[in-house]
């Protein structure tokens, strides 16, 4: 068992590099279980990587990485989702021909218990399954406002919609830690926030923390509870958003400075 | 107006997730499968049995062993004949050397035997996807040729390598007629059909899909690559290998390596490709397309005036008219047959308006 104190996801001394360029160097933090985490940082400060260091994608040269009590030195994919790490992608990873439903179905099958010769037959343990996981589905689909799509194709769908689609997917899977990598990118202002709302509700309801990239400060400061600044693979702020803001370092490498 | 979804409505999760939702879905398809087990085989002549029915059902079968493969789980494979060839040869040594095996269970032991080969000529899927995995099918169909040709044990040594198929006897009754072998056929293609459909509108289905999208989304989100991608192939290989059987059993009569070549492969792949991948209606469409076009062809030539072009060029110029309609129909409908069918419901349920 781990104390309720401790955090969620703890990276210590985490470096990658691809054939030599270092992408991200020497970068160590925590996130508070129930907490939402904003990374931000200018264009290929290591965001992205990050999150894919995160669950397994790729793999760290050095560091370590605690998920819920369990120390690491790299995921992999299906561990993490199998660990409760649930991600979307900056650029949409849906699964183009199937329906916003089908989507968001694929997003619970570690949940699944029946053999696939069960399903296929439609015996034994998979008719009250397929039951339980639709309403599990039909849940998510009803949280995000996502119903009147729920038979359309998703790459018939606008990219806003999308974007919430892939959010469907990830919460399906009830994770215990939720990754979005801009969630909010190419939105207009209206539509950021409602995925806004919607991120904050996720954690509010389910009690999910989630760790999100975004560019939009404005959004970054009112969302989140905690913030990290990346610059250049580096960590330059770490802390809560108002802190985050003052810090000169932060100023000088991605806010700006007023002349 | 007369194919309309209107007060139709699921009001439980069980009858949305029925096969063919709709009313005039279902007793359409139970009026056609009445046809064709009550009525095709008494008004059927013997050439229709024969030659355009049987191979039509066997073929759209083989289509729907590759489509779940290329279609459905994204997996690009040439070497669907392979298969069929091992689910033939399988069912007559067991035939051969099982005394007291049914045939039912012959055939049925094939598609497993098939489906085994498939399994292991799929391990390259893995690692390795699209073109560079096609060519390794390619070795699975070079291979099981070879194979059946050089090793005699497999044709029971017999000289010329071609085989007279047992007489078909299920339960008693000798089904070595027409109308006795287009019913043994539809019977396989009928429930092997409705297996693969609950198989596609599955968790297995959707994580096929998943694969075929977008590999890396679907890993991340906990669907097992490598297992999902071999059950692929397992379950493509024991319909193919099924198919293979009925073609040498019911088929052609003989069981022989040359019936199973590379131009088989490509004839299958092309089934899918103008029925529409991704489609179960898609493989008999793209059947019937590829059995009766070069039929429809060759009775439209014999109402040429005699002297106009030469016997032996006859031949020549329905392939190459044949060719020009493939192409013409694939620029004009990249995603297949399926899709025309698809649209033509659409029209259908708003018809007399437009939208």
């Amino acid at each position: 068992m781990t104390e309720i104190s401790s955090p969620l996801l703890r990276l210590e001394g985490i470096s990658l590099s691809f054939k030599g360029v270092k992408a991200i160097s020497d970068i160590s933090f925590d996130v508070a279980r129930g907490r939402i985490t904003a990374l931000i940082g200018p264009n290929g400060a290591g965001k992205s990587s990050l999150l894919n260091v995160i669950n397994g994608v790729y793999r760290p040269q050095a560091g370590r990485i605690v998920f819920d009590g369990e120390v690491r030195q790299r995921m992999n994919p299906h561990r993490a989702a199998v660990r409760g790490i649930a991600r979307t992608f900056q650029n949409i990873a849906l699964f183009k021909g199937m329906s916003v439903l089908d989507n968001v179905l694929t997003g619970r099958n570690l949940k699944r218990r029946s053999s696939w010769l069960e399903q296929a037959l439609r015996i034994g343990r998979a008719p009250a399954e397929d039951d339980a996981q639709r309403r599990r589905a039909e849940e998510v689909i009803a949280f995000l406002h996502l119903q009147p799509w729920r038979h359309t194709l998703v790459s018939k769908l606008p990219y806003g919609l999308q974007k919430r689609v892939e959010l469907a997917r990830a919460l399906a899977a009830e994770p215990k830690l939720l990754l979005l990598d801009e969630p909010m990118a190419g939105m207009n202002a209206e539509e950021k926030r409602e995925m806004s709302r919607f991120i904050a509700d996720v954690n509010r309801e389910f009690d999910t923390t989630v760790v999100l990239i975004e560019h939009d400060i404005g959004v970054v400061m009112n969302l989140s509870d905690h913030v990290v600044v990346l610059d250049y693979g580096r960590k330059i702020g770490d802390g809560p958003p108002d802190e985050v803001r003052r810090n000169p370092e932060v100023i000088a490498a991605y806010l700006g400075t007023r002349h | 107006m007369f194919y309309t979804e209107a007060g139709q409505f699921s009001s439980h999760y069980r009858t949305d997730r029925r096969l063919f939702r709709l009313r005039q879905d279902r007793y359409s398809l139970y009026a056609l499968l009445l046809f064709a087990f009550a009525v095709v085989p008494f008004i059927g002549s013997d050439y229709w049995l024969n030659a355009i029915l049987t191979p039509f059902l066997v073929l759209s079968l083989a289509g729907l062993g590759l489509n779940l493969l290329t279609g459905y789980a994204g997996q690009l494979s040439l070497g669907s004949a392979a298969f069929m060839a091992v689910g033939a040869f399988a069912t007559y040594n067991l035939e051969l050397r099982v005394p007291g095996l049914p045939l039912l269970g012959s055939i049925v032991l094939g598609g497993v035997f098939a489906a085994a080969a498939s399994v292991l000529f799929g391990l390259p899927s893995l690692r390795i996807k699209g073109f560079y995995l096609l060519v390794s099918t390619l070795a699975a169909q070079f291979f099981v040729q070879w194979l059946f040709t050089k090793v005699g044990w497999f044709s029971n040594d017999n000289a010329s390598g071609v085989i007279t198929a047992p007489p078909l006897v299920i339960a008693g009754h000798d089904l070595s007629n027409p109308a006795g072998r287009y019913l043994l056929t539809l019977g396989f293609v009928v429930a092997l059909t409705l297996l693969a459909r609950n198989v596609v509108k599955s968790e297995l289905g959707r994580n096929w899909m998943a694969v075929r999208d977008m590999d890396t989304a679907a890993a991340v989100i906990g669907i097992p690559l490598a297992r999902t991608k071999l059950l692929a192939f397992a379950l493509s290989g024991f319909i193919l290998g099924v198919a293979g059987a009925l073609w040498a059993f019911t088929y052609l009569g003989t069981v022989e390596p040359h019936g199973f070549d590379l131009s088989r492969s490509f004839q299958v792949l092309f089934i899918i490709i103008i029925g529409g991948l991704g489609s179960i209606a898609g493989n008999f469409l793209g059947a019937a397309f590829i059995v009766l076009l070069p039929i429809a062809l060759s009775l439209a030539s014999g109402f040429m005036p005699a002297g106009v072009i030469d016997a032996g060029q006859l031949e020549n110029l329905q392939k190459i008219v044949f060719g020009l309609l493939i192409i013409g129909f694939l620029i004009k409908e990249p995603e297949g047959l399926a899709r025309l069918w698809q649209q033509l419901r659409e029209r259908a349920r708003v018809w007399p308006l437009r939208y």
